[in-house]
């Protein structure tokens, strides 16, 4: 799947939940249940991503042109938006994340539900992403 | 709580939360459930209209304009000043000086008397339980005088250290700046006898209200303290006015603290001499309309009566307690035998920020976090807490969906 494809997928996850809050919670939480375990060696400080009020770790690695994150946080709600983030990126080219165009908050109302705070805190874990998927770029130009 | 069951008169509920027109409305798609009133209280229709007809009919600057609005404006004004002095016991209206309220209040005392009338090695005592507004301004008079803040113990239960205290009084000691009642755990602090130690030792006692005006019955001269700070925003009145009560004697000597209009007598590019009290304290032209709607917010609470208001928020505390207790996980924080409706608490394997954000989906409004009291938070070994906190127009069935969504998530998070 494209990063057009997920977000078009999570739009129509969340259209069910018809607007309802507190499922739109829960919903979350049992995202960032499913999210793959960060290793308590990659919760660093370095790791941690400024400008979320929960604290929010972050890691990406570089496979075959590919970038794959890691991410935790130590609330989870936070834990179920950063998943939403890594399930759109993993897998995706170090320009396409770069380019990408993420609509998919508006699309199902993200700042409706998860307040004005943690809508900032969910820019600075896509910033940070990109972060990453520059420096892999300059990396891949570096090496080839 | 300090109640007298003998003479409180059962308050009829229903007919107060008539009086709050934003307690009835649905926040996600639910009824809200009100449970912030430590950070701020609602307003009734009486204040509401304060602030409408002052706009509306006699908006004027005050004190120095002779037509007519600006005399009903006055008089208004300080119709307020005569409504805090009943309300809190003062000798007289020129103890009571208007502020933004407590933060400003403390700011006040604590660069007017602090920079006047502390130097090297004097001691502040303050409590563990403070908010930042009272811990910072010291802080600040400390590295611009040379004195040293001390720090009163809080004990496992969440009320203070008197003994430590005692030991912490010396000569050394000047002033000492507790509040009456803990914004983040509710405690009521023995306030009468922390002043009559503090004043045992020589120094003055400074009283933060903002947990206590809506609450408590106050009176300045039985708790002989040398300052007071409430308010107006946390009392059902607007926000962004409140007030410092403090013995003439001692805020004649003390410097201003701004400088302006109205706090002056005589002004010349030789020498200016200053405003007889209150208005030495009361620079720039005040916040007129908040001030004169804050006095139907005191004369709300003296309808009602304290001692009514302390019965029913006092019933509301215990029943949130036990039933708040049994939960699974949970653990109260601050269990003082004596409190104001403040029920703090952290649930085991659950961030504090998602209960607050789980319950706020269900319309009920509680607080997360450090409440401004960082130093207590590391005290307690916790990040932060929920706080659900209590006011006159809330009831035992808010209560029991606090619960329902509480059970809710911790059935959610097993």
């Amino acid at each position: 799947m494209n990063i057009e494809e997920t977000q078009d997928a999570i739009t129509e996850e969340f259209s069910l939940l018809d607007g309802d809050r507190e499922m739109a919670v829960f919903y979350l939480m049992e995202l960032g249940q499913k999210l793959p375990e960060m290793p308590e060696a990659d919760r660093t400080e370095e790791n941690v991503v400024k400008g979320c009020q929960s604290k929010v770790w972050l890691s990406g690695q570089l496979e075959d042109g590919k970038v794959h994150f890691i991410a935790d946080s130590n609330t989870a709600i936070t834990k179920g938006l950063v998943s939403l983030l890594v399930r759109i990126f993993n897998g995706q080219t170090p320009d396409a994340i770069l380019n990408a165009n993420l609509t998919f908050m508006n699309r199902i109302g993200m700042e409706r539900f998860i307040g004005t705070q943690r809508s900032n805190g969910f820019g600075a874990m896509i910033k940070q992403m990109k972060l990453y998927a520059l420096a892999f770029k300059t990396k891949m130009q570096v090496n080839s | 709580m300090t109640s007298s069951p003998a003479v409180t008169r059962v308050l009829d509920v229903e007919a107060i939360r008539k009086q709050f027109p934003i307690l009835h409305q649905q926040v996600n798609g639910r009824d809200l459930v009100y449970f912030d009133n430590a950070a701020t209280s609602q307003k009734p229709l009486v204040v509401i209209d304060a602030l409408i007809d002052y706009y509306k009919g006699y908006n004027a600057n005050i004190h120095r304009g002779i037509h007519t609005l600006a005399e009903k404006a006055t008089k208004a004004y300080e119709e307020t000043r005569h409504t805090a002095r009943t309300f809190i016991n003062a000798r007289s209206e020129q103890e009571i000086i208007f502020t933004r309220g407590v933060t400003e209040s403390l700011n006040l005392v604590a660069s007017s008397y602090g920079r006047a009338f502390l130097k090297t090695n004097d001691e502040i005592i303050i409590s563990g339980l403070e908010h930042h507004s009272n811990i910072v301004p010291w802080q600040i008079v400390c590295e611009a005088t040379g004195a040293v803040l001390r720090v009163i113990p809080v004990l496992e239960n969440g009320a203070l250290d008197l003994e430590a205290y005692k030991k912490l009084l010396s000569p050394r000691t000047k002033v000492v700046s507790v509040n009456h009642a803990s914004n983040s755990l509710g405690t009521i602090n023995p306030v009468k006898e922390i002043i009559a130690l503090a004043h045992a030792a020589g120094a003055v006692a400074v009283i933060d209200g903002a947990q206590t005006g809506a609450h408590v019955a106050i009176d300045v001269q039985d708790l002989d303290c040398d300052f007071y700070c409430l308010s107006s925003h946390k009392m059902y009145g607007p926000t962004g006015t409140g007030l410092l009560y403090g013995k003439r004697e001692l805020l004649e000597k003390m410097p201003p603290y701004q400088a302006g209009g109205e706090m002056i007598k005589d002004v010349t590019f030789a020498k200016t001499t200053y405003n007889d009290l209150p208005y030495k304290f009361e620079a720039g032209t005040p916040n007129i309309a908040d001030v004169v709607a804050y006095k139907y917010a005191m004369d709300f609470i003296l309808g009602l009566g304290h001692e009514n208001i302390a019965a029913h928020e006092h019933a509301l505390l215990t029943y949130a307690t036990e039933r708040v207790s049994t939960l699974k996980g949970v653990r109260l924080i601050g269990t003082a035998p004596q409190k104001v409706g403040v029920l703090s608490f952290d649930v085991k394997g659950i961030h504090h920020f998602d209960i607050g954000q789980m319950l706020d989906s269900r319309g009920i409004a509680v607080r997360t976090g450090h409440h401004c009291t960082q130093p207590l938070m590391e005290c307690f070994q916790v990040e932060g807490t929920v706080r659900a906190s209590f006011a006159v127009y809330n009831t035992k069935k808010e209560i029991d969906q606090l619960v329902e969504g509480l059970e809710r998530i911790i059935n959610f998070m097993k």
